[in-house]
């Protein structure tokens, strides 16, 4: 058991140092321009400030904010699912500052949410029993992103424990911990692959070179890898940005996870298209047969770079290939929601600027209160003891 | 341990493969919605038609919906398509020259495009909230605002891009046709039928509706005969020489069949109706998720499952890190 050595437990720290840095001033000036624009839409509705319209009903609050957000915030996902359901402690240390980003993320997928529901007041009725549909994607969509919302924030507490010293909360809260970490993984793993049931239903109107059975499968391995290569991403940038000490041989490790879940992805993908036989419609040169290829050479880009081993231990090469594989992901998940999308009778979309303000502010609060959270509260360990005996 | 970690991703692999299973195995695993036993319609006869845009004036003062006057500013009601002060809206559609009406080569003719209530409606399967319904016994696809959160799947779901939103209201609602409900339930028809002068649009029975229409298939193109008009049972008609009528209802069995169905003299396809399968989209896509959920018991019992798993190894791992910190102090 060579691998429990490298556990350290709790030693997470409140980084200190000043808050108000010119990162922290500029995201929240851009989240002030995107409050104005919120307030806009609530007084004059959604069509005085989005370009969405009868034929593209959704937009980038759904495609960016919802469904490629929330791959980006299923970093707490996957490593609650590596560290304790795959008993892989080692990486214990990255689940605290994944959690963190996942729960900003998937919090203001819900504040994005907000926004783009027309007739918000009525969300309640999603708890009613009489009014629920059963037989709704979008009902199971809801209600898990809505749960594992609160769930996020739970398995957050431990850090506002520790900080706070609520020493009788936090042991209450240690006995019911294991059911909120055990729903951190459930409910994702369900939600997830459900982004993908979602757009089966839109039929003819998705291209075929998105449109399939396989959808579940593809949004369910497309949320894992993209949460390895977030956690593969933040970590990178905090570790050069608060000089946290050299984490690339955990990294690496995740590198190696990543290429088979990226490669078994890719087989499944090329496969499925292959056997429908759309594969012409790929390489037809029309702008979908493209936009198909472009997705996914970023992904096999970034999984030829981790494919070799020498070039994880590299922490340039390790960032360039999670940022190909974010890339690549997004795109399929775009792709499926708005590109490759056509309801027919010549509808057009494009975000306004006012909707992509709203999208810019509710990034720009994610990093704003992610730099915030980790200077007040636990969050970080620090890695000399693990960089030492690796 | 070792072996519940096999154990458990063997019943991973199990679920994935569940997950990615295709076919009609798990499409069956929902059950086909029939139509229901008062099932009511409209019969849309496009030779019929003359364009008279009444019915689209009686739809709006029914449904009190603003008239749209696009091309005509303050005039009159003008609106191009169907959209949120417009659930009924006819429109011609032309072929070459388009001089002679109901001729498939340099003809011209109309179509009326609403809800169709269809049998197997996607956007009633879509909504999370029951907010789009199907009556259990008119079959008639209606909407309640006061459960509606605007979520829009409706509209993503609908193959006919029937449902509109209020874009640029406030507190918006989703807007489609509900065949005057309303009327309907005090004995009446739908609007745009009781005003339409030739039959063109004819309400009554989907099943006296689809016998309409297999005798109306049987005509000798050029010999007159006598149309309802109205409702099938009116006893009013009106006498029209039998055009070369397309050998095809739609909507008699696109996608599991509709309740309003189109009979026309002119190729579907040049109104933009689509070609679609028998089977709806909408049983795909929730065959699917019955498959995968069953009822909400699959999630719980691995639920269950992960809970003892994420027990076992955090105590293990816990105990593990006050071991290393004891050894820490003893080193």
């Amino acid at each position: 058991m060579t691998s429990n050595k490298e556990v350290i437990m709790s030693d997470a720290k409140p980084l200190g140092g000043r808050i108000i840095t010119p990162t922290f001033v500029i995201c929240l000036i851009i989240v002030g321009i995107a409050g104005f624009y919120a307030v806009k839409r609530l007084i004059f509705g959604i069509g005085s400030i989005s370009n969405m319209n009868d034929g593209f009903p959704w937009g980038i609050w759904i495609a960016y904010d919802v469904v490629v957000g929330t791959a980006f915030a299923c970093g707490g996902y996957v490593m609650a699912l590596l560290v304790y359901i795959l008993n892989r402690g080692e990486f214990h240390p990255l689940v605290r500052p994944a959690l963190l980003a996942s729960m900003f993320g998937y919090t203001l997928a819900g504040v994005s949410v907000f926004l783009d529901i027309g007739r918000y007041l009525n969300v309640y009725n999603l708890y009613l029993p009489w009014q629920m549909n059963y037989h709704s994607v979008m009902f199971e969509v809801a209600m898990c992103i809505g749960t594992y919302i609160f769930v996020l924030w739970l398995e957050f507490t431990p850090a506002f424990v520790e900080k706070y010293k609520l020493t009788k909360f936090g042991e209450r809260l240690n006995k019911v911990i294991f059911i909120l970490i055990a729903m951190g993984v459930l409910l994702p793993t369900m939600h997830q692959s459900s982004l993908g049931t979602m757009m089966l239903m839109a039929g003819f109107k998705l291209s075929p070179l998105w449109h399939t059975q396989a959808l579940p499968l593809l949004f369910l391995l497309t949320a894992v890898f993209m949460g390895f290569a977030i956690v593969v991403f933040e970590a990178s940038i905090s570790s050069r940005v608060y000089k946290l000490g050299d984490e690339t041989p955990m990294l690496s490790k995740i590198a190696r996870i990543m290429v088979w879940v990226i490669g078994f992805y890719l087989i499944i993908r090329f496969q499925n298209v292959f056997m429908r036989g759309e594969m012409a419609l790929a390489f037809s040169g029309t702008f979908l047969g493209n936009m198909f290829l472009l997705e996914n050479l970023m992904l096999l880009t970034g999984l030829i770079i981790l494919a070799y081993p020498n070039n994880r231990t590299s922490p340039r090469l390790l960032f360039i290939a999670a940022v190909c594989i974010l890339i690549g992901g997004s795109l399929f998940r775009f792709n499926t929601y708005i590109i490759g999308f056509d309801p027919g009778t010549g509808w057009k979309y494009f975000p306004s600027i006012g909707e992509q303000m709203i999208t810019y502010g509710l990034i720009a609060f994610e990093i704003a209160a992610y730099t915030l959270f980790v200077k007040i509260f636990p969050v970080f360990s620090s890695h000399e003891h693990t960089a030492s005996n690796s | 341990m070792k072996m519940k970690r096999r154990e458990f991703i063997k019943g991973a692999v199990g679920s994935l493969a569940l997950a990615s299973a295709s076919g009609a195995g798990i499409a069956n695993a929902r059950t086909v919605q029939a139509l229901p036993p008062g099932a009511v319609g409209i019969l849309y006869d496009s030779t019929l038609c003359v364009g008279c845009n009444a019915c689209m004036a009686a739809c709006k003062k029914a449904n009190d919906k603003n008239p749209e006057p696009v091309n005509n500013p303050g005039t009159w009601d003008n609106p191009q398509d169907l959209s949120a002060s417009t659930l009924n809206v006819i429109k011609k559609a032309s072929v070459g020259t388009g001089e002679v009406k109901d001729s498939p080569s340099d003809g011209y003719a109309f179509i009326k495009r609403q809800c169709l209530h269809c049998i197997d409606p996607s956007c009633v399967t879509a909504c999370p909230v029951s907010a789009l319904t199907k009556d259990e016994e008119t079959g008639i696809v209606e909407y309640n605002k006061n459960a509606c959160i605007g979520c829009r799947y409706c509209q993503v779901a609908c193959p006919y891009n029937i449902p509109k939103f209020e874009w640029d209201d406030m507190y918006p609602e989703i807007v489609k046709c509900q065949l005057c409900s309303h009327l309907i339930e005090k004995g009446g028809i739908s609007a745009c039928c009781s005003v339409c002068p030739t039959g063109a649009s004819l309400f009554g029975p989907v099943e006296s509706l689809i016998e309409e229409s297999r005798r109306r298939l049987q005509m000798k193109p050029g010999k007159a005969y006598e149309y309802p008009v109205g409702s099938i049972d009116s006893g009013e008609t009106h006498s029209f020489a039998a055009p070369h009528y397309i050998r095809h209802v739609y909507g008699l069995e696109e996608l599991g069949g509709t309740q309003v169905m189109y009979m026309s003299a002119m190729p579907y396809k040049e109104f933009g109706l689509p070609a679609f399968p028998k089977e709806s989209f909408v049983s795909m896509a929730s065959g699917i998720q019955y498959a995968i959920y069953k009822g909400m018991v699959y999630p719980l019992v691995v639920l269950a499952g992960l809970v003892v798993m994420v027990k076992k190894n955090k105590k293990s791992e816990e105990a593990e890190g006050h071991d290393q910190q004891q050894g820490g102090d003893h080193e």
